[in-house]
């Protein structure tokens, strides 16, 4: 299945899924800057990749798919496990990105923050793309 | 105080961008790749080098590759609890943080400590 985008997802959320995510970002942020004062940058740079959202966002997508199929008449209670494995399988894939947004990042530093923060951001959308196409076509690959 | 209101708003702000994409992206492996960005990272380092310059910056960038490592741990212990294990979304996310923790402390104290 190529990449695409699709509108009608916001069919399926309510509007305190988007509350509880950006709360729960929120947090993560004062959580990490309050390690930071007390115990150190070094310590809190490491909850910079704190998966915090992530329990929130797999079960969204668990709960979505469930409440899809539910609509059709069926339990859909493994097929949102699924759908949450697989959106685990993709966090796998981009936190490859995140790492090499973080080495970006520490590469390009001296330059400023804006065209080392924009420099950074374009190694993460990359590296993450390119590490699920290859996993695609490894998949489909195998498949064959 | 102020920092950390702008803090939670700035932090809330990014996530809730990629958490968007994330929904609206598709294949759901694709969606995937936005669970994992850099949201609360980019609202951390850019407060960070503001408040504290660029040392800062460097610091915590190099914590995050080994916070990276114990993510990709992290997401990899999930998708195989989820898929083996049948239990649900909740449970195994928050149960599989301990292998965060103890990747990513045991990574800082093995490299940074």
């Amino acid at each position: 299945m190529p990449i695409s985008f699709s509108l009608s997802a916001f069919s399926d959320s309510r509007w305190y899924e988007y509350v509880v995510r950006f709360v729960l970002g929120g947090l993560a942020t004062v959580v990490t800057g309050i390690l930071s004062a007390l115990y150190g940058e070094s310590i809190g740079g490491l909850f910079l990749a704190l998966p915090a959202i992530f329990c929130a966002s797999a079960t969204l997508i668990e709960r979505h798919e469930i409440r899809r199929k539910r609509k059709a008449g069926l339990d859909g209670t493994r097929r949102g496990q699924t759908a949450a494995a697989l959106d685990a399988a993709g966090a796998a894939l981009g936190s490859i990105a995140m790492i090499s947004f973080a080495v970006a990042l520490l590469i390009l530093a001296q330059r400023g923050p804006l065209p080392a923060f924009f420099s950074a951001s374009t190694v993460w959308i990359v590296v993450a793309i390119g590490a699920w196409y290859v996993r695609r076509v490894l998949r489909v690959a195998r498949a064959a | 105080m102020t920092e950390y209101i702008l803090r939670f708003l700035i932090g809330g702000f990014f996530v809730s961008i990629f958490a968007i994409v994330g929904d609206v992206a598709r294949p759901k492996s694709f969606a995937g790749l936005f669970s994992a960005a850099p949201s609360v990272a980019l609202a951390t380092l850019g407060i960070a080098w503001f408040q504290h310059g660029l040392k800062a910056v460097e610091v915590q960038a190099t914590s995050m590759i080994l916070g990276g490592i114990a993510l990709a741990c992290y997401s990899v212990t999930v998708c195989q609890i989820l898929m083996r294990l049948r239990i649900g979304a909740l449970p195994a996310t928050i149960s599989s943080i301990v292998v965060w923790l103890a990747i990513a402390l045991g990574l800082h104290a093995m490299f940074l400590g």
